[in-house]
């Protein structure tokens, strides 16, 4: 699983920090959402996928093509 | 041919809707419900014209998520739910009401002060307010009405910690933000209250120059007056509008989950055995009593097309939050209060979309500690009032109750 986040879209909800703190965070100066790690353990991904979902203007892409290749 | 271009809106059911007077809990009558769907869909709109009532949890996301719509109730047209003053003049920072960069321009700088981590920093005052207001309760009564001890003043204190406004001006700033949503005071004392507070922020905008603190009108001061990016008067508009915007909301939502938990009082027994329940607890109250009952209103600058619905450029939407917080499609048995449902935090009482709650954080945090010191101090706690008895406050720009008699 990769993520990406775009932060032009961000509106700094912290909704994708309150669901997986060890995957998102936001930057102290503006607010805006910045990734831990963007490889994620296949665990989180049930995680993942919700703070995807509560993205209130779905800045959080996962792409599921595997990592490895 | 389509739909023609006049419409008889006299067939069309009146909006905003009229909650149940029998159950705070009950957001549209089944009466509303069937005029809704006679009329496909639109309301007749307060202040003349009609909308299109979204209600729909997928469509509401779309709605909110989709840029063609605009939230600035100064356009021609804009389907205008409360009266709204007729200028701009001490609005100019009140980014609700705005769209595109104008919005974001300030919205970016309020992001960071709302970001969990610096929540987390004011939770104790929060606490220390949360106490403060129980130790009150407990010498007046009992009995005690739990909206006046309680509910209102520990949104406006947390509001008074956040914005630094120093605690000898506590009580001056509680009284009139009070006033302000008194459902007894009339234009003229509402107008009052906003001068009165208006005056104090403005002085304490002016302190913060020279007398800086760490809290937001501070920083904001420092970081964004002094180097020209922010006009003082935009500062004082986006303090009121943070007031406005988090004083009615968390009390209304502070009663209305103190009398859920009430009628539930198995939920509140476990709440006092298991903290850790409030987190879940606190979205499903979200999601149950959704307080912003009249919806987000918005005006489509462009053609779209809402869950298989065309909406044309002008036409005027309300994305009905309390209708797509208990859409079946997403909460299963959605009449049914349930703490421990695990959908629950897809529910949209903070809206959806660039303007979501920024608040939202310490929305929750309230919530959270308001609710687990109350479970745990007071645990004989009751109410004789019912929920047909229990004053509600219809009329109001959030739904809440305007009374809530307790005992213990
Ligand atoms: C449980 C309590 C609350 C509820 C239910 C609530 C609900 C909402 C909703 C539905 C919106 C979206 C409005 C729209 O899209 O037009 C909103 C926006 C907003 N809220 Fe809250 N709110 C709460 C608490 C707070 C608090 C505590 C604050 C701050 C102190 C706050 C400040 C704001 C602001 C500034 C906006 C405008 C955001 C923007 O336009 O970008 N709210 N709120
Ligand atoms: S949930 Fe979306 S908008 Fe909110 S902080 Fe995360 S990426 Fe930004």
């Amino acid at each position: 699983m990769h993520i990406t986040v775009d932060r032009d879209l961000c509106c700094g909800s912290g909704n994708c920090v309150e669901t997986v703190p060890d995957v998102f965070d936001q930057d102290s100066r503006d607010g805006m959402v910045l990734l831990r790690i963007s490889q994620p353990p296949e665990h989180l991904r049930e995680a993942v996928e919700r703070a995807a979902q509560l993205c209130p203007v779905g800045a959080i892409e996962i792409s599921h093509r595997n990592s490895t290749d | 041919m389509g739909e023609v271009a006049s419409v008889d809106v006299t067939a069309f059911p009146a909006f905003p809707f009229i909650g149940s007077d029998d159950d705070p809990f009950i957001p549209v009558r089944d009466y509303d419900l069937k005029h809704l769907d006679e009329s496909t869909g639109r309301i007749r709109l307060p202040f003349g014209g009609w909308a299109w009532l979204i209600t729909k949890h997928e469509d509401v996301r779309q709605l909110l998520r989709h840029p063609g719509f605009s939230s600035d109730q100064y356009r021609p047209g804009f389907p205008v739910l409360n009266p709204i003053p007729p200028t701009r003049e001490g609005a100019s920072g009140l980014f609700i009401f705005m769209d595109g960069d104008a919005h974001s321009r300030f919205r970016r700088m309020l992001t960071a002060e709302f970001m969990i981590k610096n929540i987390r920093r004011i939770e104790p005052l929060i606490e220390e307010t949360v106490n403060e207001a129980l130790g009150r309760m407990r010498e007046i009564g009992p009995p005690a009405d739990l909206m006046n001890e309680f509910a209102l003043p520990v949104p406006s204190m947390t509001i008074c910690h956040l914005l630094g406004v120093p605690y000898s001006d506590h009580d001056f700033f509680q009284h009139h933000s009070r006033a302000i949503m008194d459902r007894n005071s009339g234009p003229a004392e509402v107008g009052a209250a906003m001068e009165a507070l208006n005056g104090l922020l403005g002085d304490l905008i002016t302190h913060k120059r020279t007398h800086p603190g760490e809290d937001l009108l501070s920083r904001l001061v420092t970081e964004r007056v002094i180097p020209g990016e922010l006009k003082e008067e935009e500062l004082l508009s986006m303090a009121m509008l943070l007031l406005v915007a988090g004083h009615e909301t968390t009390a209304n939502m502070i009663g209305m989950s103190a009398l859920a938990l009430l009628e539930h009082p198995e939920h509140l027994d476990a709440l006092r055995e298991d903290p850790g329940l409030a987190p879940n607890l606190v979205e499903e109250l979200l999601r149950y009593c959704t307080v912003v009952r009249t919806g987000l209103p918005r005006l489509a600058l462009e053609d779209a097309v809402i869950g298989g619905r065309e909406i044309k450029a002008g036409e005027s939407v309300v994305a009905m939050l309390s209708m797509a917080n208990r859409d079946e499609s997403v909460f299963h048995d959605p009449e049914f209060f349930d703490p421990r449902r695990n959908e629950a935090h897809r529910h949209m009482a903070f809206g959806f979309g660039l303007h979501q709650c920024i608040g939202q954080p310490l929305a929750r945090a309230e919530l959270r500690i308001a609710l687990v010191q109350l479970a745990k101090q007071f645990p004989g706690l009751r109410s004789e009032t019912t929920l047909a008895d229990v004053p509600k406050r219809h009329e109001a720009v959030t739904f809440g109750l305007g009374e809530l008699p307790v005992t213990w």
